[in-house]
């Protein structure tokens, strides 16, 4: 047994799902996945030699080697800690959020996060990324044998970026799908270069406020590379990728011609009265991954991204 | 468009002479700022070090106590529009000679850059590590109250590649960029 899971017995929580978990947390927020490492090299090659967008690009791609090679975080900004997370019929949650926690906490001394949980009354930092709301848990029941734990990193830049419209709109139109299509790209000019572009945008065409806000960010668990079920909507994220990148906002907001690299849309059921559309705009340093575990043992039976 | 290789702190006619699309090489002295460190000063405490021809670093790195010393391992800007209430102020009262960043900053800083000789210095948002391998030491830390991402880090840099993007002559590039996005979106626009 490890040193660290040795201390995690100590705390009492199951040694074998806390391993599990903080190998998770160390592979998310320093290798990032393929698909992402893809998608940023087949942009940077669109781009002019020795322009800024390029110089960024660059650097960009040299910061996912480091930190590979390093095992330190790509981003120094942990961002919002989301769990999102499949258990089978039976399984005891509590003690998986337990194990967890306490992983985010050991992630956290290491090095691996940076504390990023602070009191909103008070302005103190909690210093191991717990707290109330923190990190954040997303509990599903399947019918499958195993745990499934896919964990995502969303830095506070690109957080800050996201935004709701309420349709119609003056400016913006419609509750139809010109509406949608000027809301989102609205988000995507408001943003500029601050979200740290070329970003992927996850959105949810209905809902409520909140629901709607959570199920675009679930968006951003599919593959860069896959393809909307519906022929409608996969139309739609081509429309806003392709019109994104003919901005000129370009990486970092330096000018260019990749703006985002991906856009994944859902749709929600609405009110009668109501018509959200939600986007959650993330950075290029997209850190998602996941797990499968055995549910007996704790211990990872396959890695996912 | 240039390169240059600067060494903190600067002169006022050096960072006066830098253009917009500019590179600029940062070696030397490097303090972080951000949101508490901004509102503190803002509210009348002095800062606790000198920052006379220095430059602000946005920036609430990951730092692990290793000893007695420190260990940056991760370090690249955070958003600077959130200090865009404070920054013209930290110019004109403490003789800041640029800051650097991300996304950024309004009217405000951009009229404090020309009025009192200052550059915005737009750092790569989120490439934690190549900035981290251009910190070299970590000499020291103010205000560590408010938390180790908003503390004020006393970093040796070489080499800190970061672009102009708000000159002292008016000139922004994120101004550029929006109007002219805002104009090719507008007629790409859906009806």
């Amino acid at each position: 047994m490890s040193a660290t899971a040795q201390q995690a017995e100590q705390k009492a929580v199951d040694p074998a799902l806390f391993e599990t978990v903080l190998e998770l947390i160390r592979r998310t927020s320093t290798i990032l996945p393929d698909d992402v490492v893809r998608a940023i090299e087949t942009a940077h090659a669109t781009e002019e030699k020795g322009s800024n967008a390029d110089v960024a690009l660059n650097i960009i791609g040299c910061n996912i080697g480091l930190a590979k090679d390093k095992s330190a975080p790509i981003c120094q900004d942990t961002g919002t800690i989301l769990f999102y997370i499949h258990t089978p019929v039976g399984y005891d949650q509590l003690a998986l959020e337990e194990a967890a926690t306490e992983a985010v906490r050991e992630a956290t001394r290491i090095g691996y996060l940076r504390q990023n949980s602070v009191d909103s009354l008070t302005g103190k930092n909690s210093g191991d990324n717990t707290g109330p709301g923190s990190p954040v848990f997303h509990f599903h029941q399947w019918r499958k044998p195993h745990v499934e734990i896919k964990v995502m990193l969303k830095g506070g830049g690109c957080e800050n970026m996201n935004a709701q419209y309420s349709l119609p709109h003056p400016d913006l139109g419609g509750r139809d799908l010109a509406g949608v299509e000027n809301a989102i790209l609205d988000c995507v000019l408001q943003a500029q270069g601050q979200g740290c572009g070329p970003g992927i945008l996850g959105v949810c065409i209905g809902g409520d406020r909140g629901t709607s806000y959570a199920f675009a960010k679930e968006q951003l668990l599919r593959l860069l590379d896959d393809t909307n079920t519906d022929p409608v909507l996969g139309d739609l994220e081509k429309r806003i990728v392709d019109k994104a990148n003919r901005s000129g906002i370009g990486p970092m907001g330096f000018g260019g011609k990749t703006t985002l690299l991906a856009c994944k849309i859902g749709v929600a059921n609405r009110l009668p009265a109501s018509f959200f559309v939600s986007i959650a705009y993330m950075c290029w340093a997209y850190r998602r991954r996941g797990v499968e575990i055995d549910a007996a043992s704790g211990a990872a039976v396959g890695w996912l991204y | 468009m240039a390169n240059y290789n600067l060494t903190t702190p600067l002169d006022e006619a050096t960072v006066r002479s830098l253009n917009v699309g500019d590179t600029v090489s940062i070696s030397g002295r490097l303090y972080t700022g951000r949101d508490a460190m901004h509102h503190r000063i803002h509210t009348g405490t002095k800062p606790p070090v000198d920052l006379a021809g220095h430059i602000i670093y946005h920036c609430g790195p990951v730092m692990v106590k290793e000893g007695d010393h420190w260990k940056c391992n991760a370090a690249g800007p955070t958003t600077s529009s959130r200090e865009e209430p404070y920054q013209w102020e930290v110019m004109r009262d403490y003789g800041i000679r640029g800051v650097i960043g991300k996304g950024g900053m309004g009217p405000k800083t951009l009229d404090g850059c020309a009025k009192y000789g200052a550059v915005y210095l737009h750092a790569i948002g989120g490439a934690a590590q190549v900035c981290a391998q251009w910190i070299k030491r970590v000499d020291g830390v103010d205000w560590m109250d408010l938390g180790s991402p908003e503390a004020i880090w006393h970093l040796w840099v070489e080499d800190f590649m970061t672009i102009v993007t708000m000159d002292a002559h008016g000139k922004s590039l994120h101004k550029e960029i929006f109007e002219e996005s805002k104009a090719k979106l507008l007629a790409l626009k859906a009806s």
